[in-house]
């Protein structure tokens, strides 16, 4: 075993073993300097880029949404500082166990939040996912306090949008949600990602290309935990602009106001331009709900209810005119040359064609009367006649040119056209001839007439106005947070009305009386110091049967009550504003919806 | 018993050496603690007790030149007896951080007696092989003795645990023994209990451990787990490109985004700032320091201080490989240290110490008193 030459110096024997190994080393240490090579020279390029994606978060700032105010300037809807919690995946080491700490520390069921989480599978690990939004003042201190505890874990200020007074206009106004995928998808947003707010109704859906702004970026360096080291870059976001309603506050208030209780619709118009000062729909619900977000029940609440909140009855509302019809009719017979200022007609309360006998609301009759007499009065028979001599088509004629049977324009969605019934309507939608009979009923606004609060207070606003029809505006100016002015609502006549002035002031005459006349049916409408027209309307919802009116209205169930109609312009001389009212199921116009309107004029003229 | 050509023979190549790897070590744990706030909170910066230690390290090196190196061959079997009772201590009565036990406390001073156990185990190993090596090699039977010598302090270490010393200090062993040459059949024998010890082994490792070896194989299948330090170091030296970030510009050091940045990882922060041509040049600094402790083997005129040599440049080789071939992805992630670079006194003065050997055998390569 004891070799004692290898214990010799010298020996060749190990100079063979060294040799062996000094190839290995090189061999090894070539294999090290290769790799390295091909991280750093090779894939270089590709590992610096990594490395700044792992440290470099572009973050999106939202802009601030345009504000709302009145025509006065008073401030309705501006933005508030929310607070939102996210998680950037890659950032959180263990995601699951990071959100049930948040949860726990939120005290909140983790089942909502862990959700989340399956929600944005196969989305980039360095994106931030939204967990919750609007965080009380509370939860973020809690959250703020345990941040070393949750990696990952961000909060963000967002400016969320909040209605001052809640459900003050809010059909007019209408809310934001989140954007839709296929409204992401259709690029007509090309500023919005997934989670983003935008107008879906009212206001704040027709000018929501104003108000969105553009977002702005901030390149933020984070460390391992997410935490932000360092801001790299930030470009600034543009708000948006601010959108000043035509608006009055004050008078959409009081209007509101008189519409506790009350289901139906009142707008106000400015004569001289169509600017809208007040539009109301009764119930209202409030905007608020839908950015601070609705939980299921909520919402289904709101979808149920019968008064339906929801819809916008100002302009979607579709109604018989009742009465206030009379308006069109006066205007066919008068321009047709049915009749004229002279022409006295008989109401013995009541009125026969063909087989079938047509009342008058006041059963005894109105006696002779004059067309200004019949307007104050409301008398059925007069127009019984003055319709059945025009014939249903020559009345659809009329009506047209009144602005019924289609949109006025006004830029909110889903404004409904109404109806003006024709005998070429009826055959092709019903299948059935036109009957005389019926061209009375609608000389008088029942039957199939359609009409919404919105074209009532335009064709009004028109008889006012000497017969200009103008566009109903919500928009009155739109401005840049510098105060430029970006747009403004110019006045856009968009028809007359086909009657001359001789006509109109036979019209305006009539409703003048009915207001100021003892025996004019909008008698409670009258405003002390000022001349107000007006013409009152009650709308069968079901026919008319035997005594109905005699009937005290609380012996009707609600749902079968008439809906009451008010439509007026004041002052006569120079008309400043123009109302429609409707009260569903109010009873009669006279009562239910007169009251309202005066107090409308009252407060806007400042009586 | 002091000669002139002590002075002769003082080799200058190898001190420049451990010294430019030392400077450039501190340097890099200045970079990479001055970037992490968990590290730096310390209330001594770890460069600085570095610098501490490397003094101590300087004062071994000394040391162990300073004596022939031929005591080694006598005094090395107490050397190894008293370091695996310092192992032994650590099992009873180590400081436990972090869930292992690897420290003895000397009062405030805490050592590592795992990395002296490395340099004796080389000792007593020399001295065995210089004694009975044979052309033909050596067989199993003549293995046992050296097989125990190795066992003992590998399993007591592989308990703390830290499979990375155990690990290196199963290489080493390994490397001298094919170095002085095993016999034909002996060799295919341990070569397959070698296979089979291995993949029984596989069962008794701790759950994190199998998971950082199968996260070797494919990283990304768990990259914010297991996976994590192997991606974070490949982008952090893969980023340093052909030039390097600069120094103290790591961002994926400073950012925290790289584990352990001043021991384990501690290549990566240096591949980062210093990009390719830097850390080729540390790699090529170990190439040369491998290369000269193997000529120092090759020229020292007696066996023991030829395996001896060949013992303590296998440690270097082995950790500097280990340590460099984790930070690029090239071999799993397992706890050791880069020889002279990384944090840690132990491993500093252990190193140095064997370098001190080295010096030691390099200038008495002309004298044959004995």
């Amino acid at each position: 075993m004891n070799h004692t030459y290898l214990k010799t110096v010298d020996s060749d024997w190990y100079r063979q073993r060294l040799s062996g190994t000094l190839i290995c080393v090189f061999a090894v240490f070539l294999v090290l300097l290769a790799r390295l090579y091909y991280l750093q020279v090779v894939k270089g390029a590709e590992f610096r880029r990594q490395s700044q994606n792992n440290c470099v978060r572009l973050q999106s700032i939202p802009p601030a949404r345009g504000l709302i105010f009145d025509r006065n300037g008073v401030l309705m809807v501006d933005n508030r500082p929310s607070f939102s919690v996210s998680i950037v995946l890659e950032d959180a080491k263990n995601p699951k166990e990071v959100l049930l700490k948040l949860a726990e520390f939120l005290g909140e069921e983790p089942q909502p939040i862990l959700a989340k989480l399956d929600g944005a599978r196969g989305y980039p690990s360095f994106k931030p996912i939204l967990l919750k939004r609007d965080l009380s003042r509370d939860s973020l201190a809690v959250v703020e306090a345990h941040k070393l505890d949750l990696p990952g874990i961000f909060i963000t200020i967002e400016p969320m949008r909040h209605y001052v007074d809640g459900k003050r206009a809010s059909h007019l106004i209408g809310y934001l949600s989140e954007i839709s995928e296929e409204q992401l998808k259709s690029g007509r947003f090309p500023h919005n990602r997934s989670g983003d707010f935008i107008g879906k109704f009212g206001v704040e859906k027709s000018c929501e290309s104003f108000f969105h702004g553009e977002p702005g970026t901030r390149q933020v360096q984070v460390n391992a935990l997410g935490q932000v080291t360092r801001v790299l870059e930030t470009v600034q976001t543009v708000p948006g602009k601010n959108v000043y309603l035509t608006l009055d506050l004050e008078l959409q208030r009081k209007t509101e106001e008189m519409f506790a209780e009350k289901v139906g619709a009142a707008v106000a118009m400015d004569p001289s331009n169509g600017h809208i000062l007040a539009m109301v729909s009764s119930p209202a619900f409030d905007p608020n709900a839908f950015v601070e977000g609705m939980t299921f029940e909520e919402w289904n609440k709101l979808a149920a209810n019968e008064f339906h909140p929801m819809g916008n009855k100002a302009i979607q509302g579709q109604y018989p005119p009742g009465s206030t019809y009379k308006i069109v009719t006066t205007i066919a017979g008068l321009e047709e040359g049915v009749i004229n200022e002279d022409t006295k007609l008989y109401c013995p309360g009541y009125y026969r064609c063909g087989n079938r006998t047509f009342r008058c609301w006041k059963r005894g009759g109105h006696g002779s009367v004059d067309i200004i007499d019949a307007l104050a009065q409301s008398c059925d028979v007069f127009f019984f006649q003055v319709g059945e001599k025009l014939g249903v088509d020559r009345l659809a004629r009329f009506a047209t040119s009144c602005g019924l049977g289609m949109s006025t324009g006004i830029k909110l969605d889903n404004e409904a056209p109404g109806l003006v019934p024709s005998s070429a309507w009826k055959l092709r939608k019903i299948g059935v001839p036109w009957q005389a009979g019926e061209t009375l009923s609608v000389a008088i606004g029942q039957g199939f007439n359609l009409v919404t609060p919105i074209q009532m207070v335009s064709l009004v606003a028109a008889v006012a106005n000497g017969g200009t029809r103008y566009k109903p505006l919500v928009v009155g100016r739109i401005r840049g947070v510098d105060g430029s002015l970006v747009k403004i609502g110019a006045a856009e006549p968009v028809g007359k009305l086909a009657a001359s002035d001789k006509t109109l002031e036979f019209l305006r005459k009539g409703l003048v009386d009915a207001v100021n006349k003892r025996e004019g049916t909008g008698w409670i409408a009258r405003v002390r110091g000022i001349e107000v027209a007006g013409k009152t309307g009650t709308a069968q919802v079901v026919s008319m049967e035997k005594g109905h009116e005699e009937k005290p209205l609380e012996s009707i169930p609600f749902c079968l009550r008439d809906h009451a109609w008010f439509v007026a312009f004041a002052p006569v001389e120079t008309p400043r504003i123009a109302v429609a009212v409707l009260v569903e199921h109010g009873g009669h116009g006279s009562s239910a919806a007169g009251p309202i309107a005066r107090e409308m004029i009252k407060a806007y003229l400042g009586i | 018993m002091f000669d002139r050509r002590l002075v002769q023979h003082f080799d200058w190549v190898l001190l420049a050496l451990a010294l430019v790897l030392e400077a450039i070590g501190i340097l890099t744990l200045y970079s990479a603690v001055n970037a992490s706030a968990h590290v730096a909170d310390l209330t001594c910066p770890v460069y600085l007790k570095q610098t501490y230690w490397f003094g101590m390290g300087i004062a071994a090196m000394v040391a162990m030149f300073l004596f022939n190196y031929k005591w080694l061959h006598r005094w090395g079997g107490a050397a190894y007896a008293f370091s695996v009772g310092l192992l032994l201590a650590v099992a009873f009565a180590g400081k436990e951080v972090s869930g292992s036990q690897r420290w003895l406390v000397v009062g405030s001073l805490s050592f590592q007696p795992s990395e002296i156990v490395k340099i004796a185990v080389v000792i007593v190993l020399a001295r065995y092989f210089s004694d009975c090596c044979s052309e033909e090699g050596f067989t199993l039977k003549s293995l046992w003795k050296p097989l125990v010598w190795t066992l003992v302090p590998f399993i007591l270490i592989a308990r703390q645990p830290d499979l990375g010393t155990g690990l290196v200090v199963l290489l080493i062993a390994g490397s001298m023994t094919l170095f002085v040459k095993i016999e034909r059949r002996s060799m295919i024998c341990l070569t397959g209990a070698g296979v089979l010890v291995c993949s029984v082994a596989w069962f008794f490792l701790k759950e994190y451990q199998k998971q950082r070896i199968s996260a070797f194989w494919n990283p990304e299948t768990d990259p914010l787990g297991a996976g994590y330090h192997v991606i974070q170091s490949k982008i952090a030296v893969g980023s340093g490109m052909v030039l390097g970030k600069g120094f103290l510009k790591g961002t994926q050091n400073a950012l925290s985004f790289l584990p352990e940045q001043h021991t384990d990882f501690i290549f990566s922060v240096l591949a980062e700032e210093w990009g390719f041509l830097g850390s080729a040049m540390v790699v090529t600094l170990y190439l040369l320091l491998i290369i000269w402790g193997l000529s120092i083997a090759i020229r020292s005129k007696e066996p023991f201080g030829t395996i001896l040599a060949v013992g303590i440049t296998s440690m270097v080789f082995w950790q500097a490989i280990i340590n460099v071939g984790m930070a690029l992805g090239l071999l799993p992630v397992v706890g050791v240290t880069l020889p002279l670079i990384s944090y840690g006194g132990s491993s500093l003065v252990a190193t140095m110490l064997g370098i001190g050997i080295l010096m030691n055998i390099s200038m008495r390569r002309f004298m044959f008193k004995d």
